[in-house]
């Protein structure tokens, strides 16, 4: 007993340092992302711009209104990913499963570009909810693509191939639509499609803001069914789970959070499965109340860094989002498979 | 008569509305172990999945005092009953420790954080099933004995009035499956808990169970104690053994009987012969035994795999009925194994049977002796 609660002290000690370590982490790449840039700015310059946000000038001008709200949606964006990965992964009980990879993110982007050709072709402005439903409403559709085929194989490297087959699917069919789109569309469509952090405003972040940080809540409060979950779904229909109510909200809240990140920046590969395996890794633990705010944490770290790289290193030209992310993210999907693999042939 | 916890009426179970076995009625009070028994495939662990609502049941009732488990929500059933079942798990990161404590998951508040009262309880369990030094391990790297012994804890702190266990002794060694039905036996005495369970142990669920189900076909075979369904023959033909055969007698297997031309007799008795006859039995050698007594202790053995049993009725001396009968089968054969060390007067006849295969130039052998001279 004595042991036992000695252990667990210490374990809670170390949890509230990697809590900390992330947190200084976001902190940090925060203030990088404001600071780095074609125009560098020096922290004295962040600081008196923060406290008289009113001054005006070109500083407080790339601050407020470039910057910031690009940051504050690498922020936001990026641990909205990393959830929707979670709870992929929790949902088919497959640790390589992500909105990416199944096809979900590609889905989302096709509704929203014939939305966004349609929109545009009627003369119509789109408002942020727009793009959100529309999203929605694609990631619904691949995920349903992908729920159909889960049903008929068991096997996890089948069901990914399923989904990267539904994202082939998907792009093709919004590369055809927007090679066919007006011109003035293509530009901004392809930048888009491409995936990027880039020309988001303050309406947007407020709009992130809202559905994300409501998603997030509604999923904290789910962590003690998905913990049963782990036991799979005999077990946690045992213990009181009811699970059809459980796996709905599954699926609808990782494909808002996925939905959410595909309307405002496109499709953004590889966080969805990478960062949660590493959170995993970085705990020693699979316990969903710590990792659901560390893979939000985790996302947003690794966002920011991610897009401060693809703003940076070939500056003025800007890489997409998805280059980088894919860079530090697959490596990790493949050592995850691999370990998989072995642990496999161990088991049967 | 105590009022059963459990019972079930008329019901039919089987996947996607298709029943598998029909007409199920059994009964189970606080306190009481009942098994399912019958042959792989027979549909125990189906009639487990619909009781624990995992499976829509076909037609008909499960009621918890008088409960129909229709209008009892996750939440209620979760406090009434706790399941082990076989699938194999093997969770990514969570520690035997956790999996215990999930046990506790009808009890805890919305994000599932333990109390005091829940934490003692959990050492509680573990400490029941000796599982506390693996707290801190892994689960997926357990054996598939500890993850059971875990699995088992964990169905005990979430403090159910009934376990519903499928074939929960299956990765123990003998050891452990005697210490698991010791934790059942004192988990129902102490607690009156219920325990309904699938065993492949036939052996096993002879000893513990209070009331037995034999799972076969479309409907129910037997229900009742374990002296009702152990009688002669039944279990063979309820798993339809054709190669060897089940002794209801003492809860052995015995292998194929070699048939053909017996070619050795042998003389056995209290237990000297059974080795002998397992013996000749793996060498594929056809044989025959007498005279024994019914109530021999090698007479079960000897009925599963001797060509040919001259048997004394139980409780009498043998008559010279008997030994004639002996006498002429020990002649057929034309060679003799004695297997008795030495004859008592209610063994005379054997050791008749004795002098006169040696006298007749029988080749004989002596089993206990060899052992002897070691």
């Amino acid at each position: 007993m004595n042991q036992n609660t000695c252990i667990n002290y210490n374990k809670t000690k170390k949890y509230i340092l990697y809590f900390t370590i992330l947190v200084l982490l976001m902190a940090l790449f925060f203030v990088l992302s404001i600071c780095i840039g074609s125009t560098n700015i020096s922290l004295q310059e962040l600081v008196s711009a923060i406290s008289d946000p009113d001054a005006g000038g070109t500083v407080s001008t790339i601050i407020y209104e470039i910057r910031m709200p690009r940051a504050l949606a690498a922020t936001l964006l990026g641990g909205a990913l990393a959830l929707s990965g979670y709870l992929l992964q929790t949902f088919f009980q497959n640790p390589i499963a992500g909105p990416f990879v199944l096809g979900i993110s590609s889905g989302a982007k096709l509704v929203v570009a014939l939305t966004m050709i349609i929109f545009l072709k009627n003369a119509r402005v789109i408002h942020s909810v727009d793009l959100i439903l529309a999203a929605f409403a694609g990631s619904l559709i691949s995920m349903g693509a992908v729920l159909l085929v889960s049903r008929r194989v068991h096997n996890m490297s089948v069901l990914v191939l399923a989904g990267v087959m539904i994202g082939y699917i998907c792009s093709a069919v919004t590369d055809f639509v927007v090679t066919f789109a007006d011109d003035s569309d293509i530009v901004n469509l392809h930048n888009w499609s491409l995936g990027s952090f880039s020309g988001i405003s303050w309406s947007n972040v407020e709009t992130i803001s809202w559905v994300v940080l409501v998603a997030f809540v509604v999923v904290f409060l789910l962590s003690k069914p998905m913990n049963a979950y782990q036991l799979g779904e005999t077990y946690a229909a045992n213990m009181g789970v009811n699970i059809r109510l459980f796996r709905g909200m599954l699926v609808i809240l990782s494909s808002i959070l996925s939905a959410c990140v595909t309307a405002f920046a496109g499709p953004v590969s590889f966080v969805g499965i990478a960062v949660p395996q590493m959170v995993k890794k970085l705990f020693h633990s699979s316990k969903p109340i710590l990792m659901i705010p560390a893979s939000f944490l985790g996302g947003a770290v690794f966002c920011m860094f991610c897009d401060l790289l693809a703003r940076t290193v070939f500056a003025p030209t800007e890489l997409s989002i998805s280059t980088v992310t894919a860079i530090f993210g697959a490596p990790v999907v493949i050592i995850v498979m691999l370990k998989q693999r072995s642990q496999r042939f161990t088991m049967e | 008569m105590k009022k059963p916890y459990l019972k079930t009426e008329n019901l039919s179970v089987g996947y996607q509305g298709i029943p598998l076995i029909q007409e199920i009625e059994l009964s189970l009070s606080k306190g009481e172990i009942v098994t399912l028994i019958g042959p792989n495939g027979a549909g125990k662990s189906t009639i487990l999945k619909s009781i624990s609502k995992q499976l829509r049941l076909i037609s008909g009732q499960v009621l918890f005092e008088d409960i129909s488990i229709k209008n009892l929500s996750e939440k209620e059933l979760a406090r009434k009953t706790a399941i082990v079942f076989t699938e194999r798990l093997s969770p990514d990161l969570i520690t035997a420790g956790e999996v215990v404590a999930l046990g506790r998951y009808p009890y805890t508040n919305g994000l599932g954080i333990q109390k005091e009262e829940d934490k003692r309880k959990v050492e509680e369990a573990m400490q029941l099933v000796q599982i506390t030094d693996l707290a801190e391990r892994e689960f997926s790297r357990l054996s598939d004995g500890q993850k059971q012994r875990v699995l088992l804890a964990r169905a005990i702190c979430q403090e159910p009035d009934l376990l519903l266990l499928d074939e929960p002794t299956s990765y123990l060694d003998v050891k452990y499956k005697l210490e698991f039905f010791s934790v059942l036996q004192q988990m129902t005495r102490q607690k009156k808990i219920g325990v309904l369970m699938s065993l492949h142990e036939l052996d096993l669920a002879e000893r513990i169970s209070d009331k037995i189900l034999c799972v076969k076909g479309d409907r129910i075979g037997r229900f009742g104690t374990p002296e009702e369904i152990f009688r002669e023959g039944f279990i063979g033909q309820l798993y339809d053994i054709d190669h060897g055969s089940f002794e209801e007698q003492n809860g052995f297997v015995e292998l194929e009987r070699v048939t053909g031309q017996s070619e050795v007799f042998i003389i056995a008795g209290n237990h000297t012969g059974s080795f002998v006859f397992r013996e000749l039995q793996r060498r594929g050698i056809p044989f025959s035994t007498g005279i024994l007594s019914e109530n021999d202790l090698d007479y079960p053995a000897a009925k599963a795999l001797a060509n040919k049993v001259i048997a004394g009725e139980a409780y009498e001396d043998f008559s010279e009925a008997d030994y004639a009968r002996a006498e002429e089968e020990m002649r057929s054969c034309g060679s003799l194994i004695c297997c008795q060390r030495q004859f008592g007067t209610h063994n005379r006849l054997n050791q008749k049977l004795l002098e006169a295969a040696k006298a007749a130039g029988i080749p004989v052998s002596y089993r206990a002796e060899q052992e002897d001279n070691r």
